[in-house]
């Protein structure tokens, strides 16, 4: 115990530095994903069928296979296999590759969300607008549109919850997150080797950010709750 | 009386079923006309295809001598000009439809103010039409007896209080048809007399109606004209008392016979 007070002032900024990376990672995510998603969710929705075969076929390997595969696969394959590295090196380049990888990943599973959502709205709703002489696009937006959200927040609040702690998943390619600052202490580094304890104190800080993001999340559907 | 509705030759399909088999019939100005029969006789499509949410293979729709939709004129079709058309129509559902994140006062007024956006002087007049447009719906939600509810999301309210909201936001288009697909028919029994009741009012007013109704009591009531249908076609169409007391066609005997039975 007494160690740990002691190697506290050393580890914690090393650890925050890392949980920096994991928030960006969080956030670029969520801000690429959330639209992406709704493009995929229209595409997949397509008349149009070679473009809603397309998709679907995209969504389900992206559901269907490990997203630390598709991480793998994302960063090392321009560069080992078509020789072509185009993430640059570093941890600039790490972060791109993940950002990339995140984003698809979660784009296709917030689709399927969105896709929901927009089928779960009573047919009802578009007629009683229609024969009120709205257009398609009043009838998505003043109509449609917030009782789909209201659908969708509890479900896109878990993948974001899920998110929070799948970014832990980019420590594969090196990504210098907060498990990866957390392990660099069991190697050795700034004077401390062979502590495990920060690892497991990383979980604290998984831990305390999905709280926070649970009681958010919660509020904003219970924002949504004056209407049934 | 002037001829207001004129429906000629209406056929419709889904996929292999004939749903409507050459159904004509016309309707005065200020007169009501209720459309009785069992359910899979046509009567839900016929008021969708007057409204625009279905289009027929067949028929003529004219309002005023004016030529809604003539499937054998390719003009009368385009898309642009149906929702114009179809606001000669309204439209009262069977499961109300209103809006739930509205409230009653807003879901009358919505329509209305979508529609007046789009008109030149809006920008102008914007506070005054806006107002011009909130007295209306007030006024209508009070004729329907909701002074009270004005400000309640559809949730809190009771099936036929929506039902009324319902109604007076129809209304509130001023359309010169107004069609109701049974508007009674999910409502629990003790709530179904104060929907017919501004039915009724409505009635009185010279409000011109169509009325898809089960309630034949109130079918005869508030009728000029009584329409029964049964597979797809008009079997029998006349006064209301005449179709009621004696009608001429068996199958509209039997009808009426499996009603009074209850």
């Amino acid at each position: 115990m007494e160690l740990i007070l002691e190697q506290m002032p050393i580890v914690l900024p090393a650890l925050n530095a890392g949980f920096i990376q994991t928030l960006k990672l969080f956030l670029v995510t969520l801000v690429g994903a959330l639209p992406l998603g709704l493009v995929i969710a229209f595409g997949a929705m397509s008349r149009f069928k070679p473009l809603s075969l397309l998709t679907k076929l995209v969504i389900w390997i992206v559901r269907g296979t490990p997203l630390m595969i598709q991480l793998l696969i994302i960063y090392y394959f321009p560069g080992l296999v078509l020789d072509n590295p185009i993430w640059g090196s570093g941890e600039k380049g790490r972060f791109l590759a993940a950002s990339v990888a995140f984003v698809f990943n979660y784009a296709c599973y917030f689709a399927e969300i969105y896709r929901g959502g927009i089928q779960s709205v009573p047919i009802g709703q578009e007629e009683a607008g229609l024969v009120l002489g709205m257009t398609k696009t009043q009838i998505f937006f003043r109509v449609k549109l917030l009782q789909m959200i209201k659908r969708i927040v509890p479900p896109v609040s878990n993948e974001i919850i899920t998110l929070v702690k799948d970014t832990s998943l980019s420590r594969i390619i090196a990504l210098q997150e907060v498990i990866w600052a957390g392990q660099a202490f069991m190697k050795g580094t700034q004077g401390i080797s062979g502590a495990i304890w920060p690892l497991f104190f990383t979980a604290v800080y998984y831990l305390i950010f999905s709280g926070v993001l649970t009681v958010l999340l919660g509020k904003l559907e219970q924002k949504l709750e004056y209407f049934r | 009386m002037s001829v207001l509705l004129e429906v000629e030759h209406i056929e419709k399909s889904f996929e292999e079923t004939k749903v409507l088999k050459d159904v004509s019939f016309s309707l005065n100005e200020g007169e009501v006309v209720s459309i009785i029969g069992s359910s899979g006789s046509g009567k839900t499509t016929l008021l969708r295809c007057l409204n625009f949410l279905e289009t027929p293979d067949e028929g003529v729709i004219k309002v005023a001598n004016e030529v809604l939709l003539d499937m054998k004129n390719p003009a009368t079709l385009k898309e642009s000009e149906i929702r114009k058309k179809r606001l000669r129509f309204g439209l009262v559902f069977q499961s109300f439809n209103l809006f739930p994140q509205y409230t009653a006062l807003e879901n009358v007024m919505l329509a209305k103010e979508l529609l007046a956006k789009e008109q030149p002087e809006y920008k102008l007049r914007k506070k005054e039409i806006q107002e011009e447009i909130k007295a209306l719906s007030v006024k209508l939600l009070q004729q329907m007896g909701l002074s009270e509810r004005m400000n309640n999301y559809p949730h809190q309210l009771s099936g036929g209080q929506c039902q009324r909201v319902a109604i007076a936001r129809a209304l509130a288009l001023r359309p010169d048809i107004l069609c109701f697909d049974e508007p009674t028919s999910a409502l629990d029994p003790e709530l179904t007399g104060e929907v017919l009741r501004v039915i009724k009012e409505l009635a009185d007013q010279n409000t011109t109606m169509i009325i898809v109704t089960h309630e034949m009591a109130f079918a005869r009531d508030v009728a000029n004209k009584v329409i029964f249908m049964d597979d797809g076609v008009i079997v029998e169409q006349g006064d209301p008392k005449e179709v009621f007391e004696n009608p001429k066609e068996e199958r509209t005997k039997q009808f009426l016979a499996r009603y009074k039975q209850g």
